[in-house]
């Protein structure tokens, strides 16, 4: 397994470094943005592999409330956080890339906006497990991950049809139409990257989230064999039992 | 003998049980309706147009005090259940956890109608509002949001009596969650006033997110019923 | 009542038989020494106690966890049908914990547990009841609008046999006060008729009489041993071991998340309030298995031998008169 890390981190390190070519070097500059635009080889990666994380979170969520195992938890929480890690580099990048072509800081562009409605689903769902307490937590969360999955489409056609009532400037140049095929080898060399990079921090924080119930679980067995005194129960005793 | 009772009858029957009690305690309705009043005054200090701006904004303003009132409905859900403990009764009888559910979203809708029918009234005044479109749609309109609010803030109530700082996770979760809802329920409703644009596609997203979210949360329900 | 009834080996759990099926020969009789009452598992036309039949409730190497704290530490034991069971143990040992797994509102950390022959605890929704410590109940409703409405979730719609219920209890059915202006002995009692109302075979009580007063407490108690006559199997949780011994059949005591020991009746020296010196006894001389426990006359006062055939009136032992 370890060896097997070590090697995708390499790789990863290697697709960033030509992604990263790619995309300042061997793209062609855009024609009305000038070298600003070369933030969008950042940006519209970024969202896709966002995207796909929360989608493995949605998967997560179904396989722990069918089969309640705490591997299905650790990578649902693993996903929201990078997921939603790599959402906040989506909404940094936008600002960064329209300010100087607008002269404004945020367009109510559909995809950053939704990216915004996502971002907050899914920070509301970090909350959620951080902030409530007991054991029935992952059960919650479950629940709470597929609420949101099921209203991202929602949320994409909610916004999308909120955009062309009120028009503004789209970030992206329509979505990719009228992409040069130089432009798309960038992108996809990134997105490859990103997703490796995504994929990565995954599998650190879902081992890591592993190990912390397997800790919690030696910690219940260590106090299931010791016999209790009064000091031990007075030591081991967290929430209120009944 | 006793038999495993029908969806139906203990929707009805939980449904009348809850209109009872807040008839007799009337404390969570009185409450909500003051509460409700304060908002929509504070909204009209707060917001002080002219006759022609005020048909564009009203139905953002009208819609977010709407949600700010629903909140505070919401959050009262489950506290009669949880006294006495007299929800470990209904998760050990045979009842469905979904006719609950049900039933608590029933509950929920009739307490908005109300502050609605409190509420709106207030802001035609206030505003000096006059509809452009038809009234049935936003009728139509009003019927499809509150069932959108209430259904995942029934949930959500759910889902926050297990944790702590249960009064602020529920907005917390429900806001992010029903952002296109608020986007539909508000333009349609500025689309109904002006009549600038046309509702159907809003009124379309609404049913679909209403039918969506009503399943979703009739199939998640039981676990989170006895998350404990 | 025959003396023959009060002999033989009284059934104890073997802690080191995990995994042996519940049914293992026929129950022997209570102590208590009843004839003619049938079973009222469905099928069976035996006289209760001597059916053979599955244990009521049977948990297997039960555990629970709170975050770190073990309430349960592996809870191993089987419940013949029919007999009132009464839990003691000190505040924190596991009995609410254990007695809400069994009834399914707390899932087990580990372990199993079966009920009624099954599982499930949906399946038998309908054929068990729970009393908890709490009232669950409405304050705001008259004692037989909470019993028609916890009817109706059991599918019950008669409106006679709430009435019933409560008169059961012993309270004035047409009272139209408020659950919650009644007095602590009422509202226990309203509570248990809630727990009554659809005719269970199984009842869980946890602290029945906890602020009760002695008549209501007394009441409730005679009412107890009647549905157990009629073969209705009680887990009662209480701190009242006195209240319950004339009518206890076998006393299960907790402490710290295990099951220390098991004994016929509640045994004189667990009848005090306060069970900590008693723990302390049971844990240096644990009960072996398949042997009760004999109290050395070192751990308590007196020296009363064999165990005490706790059948009121035929043992010499001064009682108070049944109301």
């Amino acid at each position: 397994m370890k060896t097997l890390f070590n090697v995708l981190a390499v790789l990863t390190l290697l697709l960033l470094g030509y992604g990263f070519c790619q995309a300042i070097y061997i793209a062609p500059t855009e024609a009305t943005m000038g070298d600003v635009q070369r933030i969008f080889y950042y940006h519209l990666p970024s969202a896709w592999v966002a995207f796909l994380l929360f989608f493995v979170n949605f998967l997560a969520s179904v396989w722990y409330l069918v089969r309640r195992t705490p591997a299905a938890d650790a990578l649902a929480l693993a996903s929201a956080e990078v997921g939603v890690s790599f959402c906040t580099i989506v909404l940094l990048t936008g600002p960064i890339w329209a300010r100087p072509i607008w002269g404004i800081w945020w367009t109510w562009d559909a995809r950053l906006t939704s990216t915004l409605v996502l971002w907050l689903i899914y920070v509301s769902y970090l909350v959620l497990r951080h902030y409530a307490t007991g054991g029935q937590v992952p059960v919650l969360a479950a629940a709470l991950g597929i609420f949101g999955f099921v209203d991202v489409p929602i949320v994409y056609m909610a916004i999308r049809w909120f955009r062309t009532q009120h028009p503004q400037p789209v970030i992206g140049g329509g979505q990719g139409s009228g992409l040069d095929p130089r432009m798309w080898t960038a992108v996809l060399w990134n997105l490859a990257a990103f997703a490796m990079l995504a994929l990565l921090f995954v599998w650190i924080r879902y081992r890591q989230a592993l190990a912390e119930h397997a800790l919690e679980e030696a910690h219940a067995q260590n106090s299931l064999d010791h016999d209790s005194t009064d000091n031990d129960s007075l030591n081991y005793r967290t929430e209120g039992a009944q | 003998m006793t038999s495993t009772p029908s969806l139906w009858t203990i929707t009805r029957r939980t449904l009348a049980k809850d209109l009872r009690l807040e008839w007799r305690s009337k404390d969570a309705i009185n409450s909500m309706l003051f509460f409700a009043l304060l908002v929509v005054v504070i909204f009209s200090f707060g917001f002080d147009p002219t006759a022609e701006e005020s048909r564009k904004i009203a139905g953002g303003l009208l819609w977010v005090a709407i949600l700010f009132a629903t909140v505070v409905a919401l959050n009262q859900t489950w506290t009669r259940e949880l006294r006495n403990q007299v929800l470990d009764a209904y998760r050990l009888s045979p009842a469905p956890p979904q006719a609950l559910f049900l039933a608590k979203t029933v509950g929920n809708f009739i307490f908005v109608t109300i502050l609605e029918v409190l509420m709106v009234p207030l802001f035609v005044v206030f505003y000096n509002l006059r509809s452009v479109g038809p009234v049935w749609q936003l009728l139509v309109v009003a019927l499809l949001a509150t069932w959108a609010l209430v259904v995942n803030g029934t949930f959500f109530a759910a889902l926050s009596i297990r944790t702590r700082s249960r009064e602020i996770m529920l907005p917390l979760i429900l806001f992010p969650i029903s952002i296109p809802a608020l986007l539909a329920m508000v333009d349609a409703t500025t689309s109904i006033l002006t009549g600038d644009n046309s509702p159907v596609f809003w009124i379309r997203l609404l049913a679909v997110y209403d039918l969506v979210f009503t399943v979703v949360g009739l199939l998640l329900f039981e676990p989170v019923l006895n998350a404990e | 009542m025959n003396e023959e009834q009060k002999t033989g080996a009284p059934y104890l759990p073997q802690l080191a038989d995990v995994g042996e099926a519940p049914t293992g020969g026929p129950h022997p009789p209570s102590a208590r020494g009843r004839s003619g009452v049938s079973c009222r598992v469905p099928g069976c036309e035996a006289v209760v106690g001597e059916c053979g039949n599955a244990a009521a409730v049977s948990v297997r190497d039960v555990v629970r966890h709170f975050g770190r704290f073990a309430a349960l530490r592996g809870i191993t034991a089987d419940f013949a049908p029919g007999r009132l069971y009464v839990l003691l143990g000190e505040n924190g040992a596991g009995k609410t914990t254990l007695l809400r797994v069994i009834a399914g509102l707390l899932a087990p950390s580990r372990g199993t547990v079966r009920v009624l022959g099954s599982e499930n605890i949906r399946a038998v929704a309908t054929r068990f009841g729970y009393m908890g410590h709490a009232p669950l109940l409405y304050d705001e409703m008259s004692a037989l609008e909470n019993l028609e409405y916890f009817a109706a979730l059991y599918g019950i719609d008669d409106r006679d046999r709430c009435l019933q219920a409560i008169r059961t209890v012993g309270l004035d059915p047409t009272l139209q006060r408020r659950v919650g202006q009644y007095s602590q002995g009422m509202r226990q009692r309203i509570s248990l008729a809630r727990a009554i109302v659809h005719g269970p075979e199984l009842l869980f009580l946890d602290e029945p009489f906890s602020n009760v007063d002695v008549r209501s407490a007394k009441q409730m108690t005679t009412l107890l041993a009647t549905m157990r006559d009629q073969g209705t199997t009680i887990f009662v949780v209480t701190h009242q071991a006195a209240l319950m011994e004339p009518v206890a059949d076998e006393c299960i005591v907790l402490d710290a998340g295990r099951l220390i020991a098991r004994e016929i009746g509640i045994p004189p020296r667990l009848l005090t309030p306060y069970l900590a010196e008693e723990s302390a006894a049971l844990r240096r001389h644990p009960s072996p298995p398949g042997a009760p426990y004999l109290p050395q006359s070192a751990d308590v006062g007196e020296a009363t031998g064999a165990p005490h055939p706790p059948v009121v009136g035929e043992c010499g032992n001064k009682t108070e008169a049944k109301p």
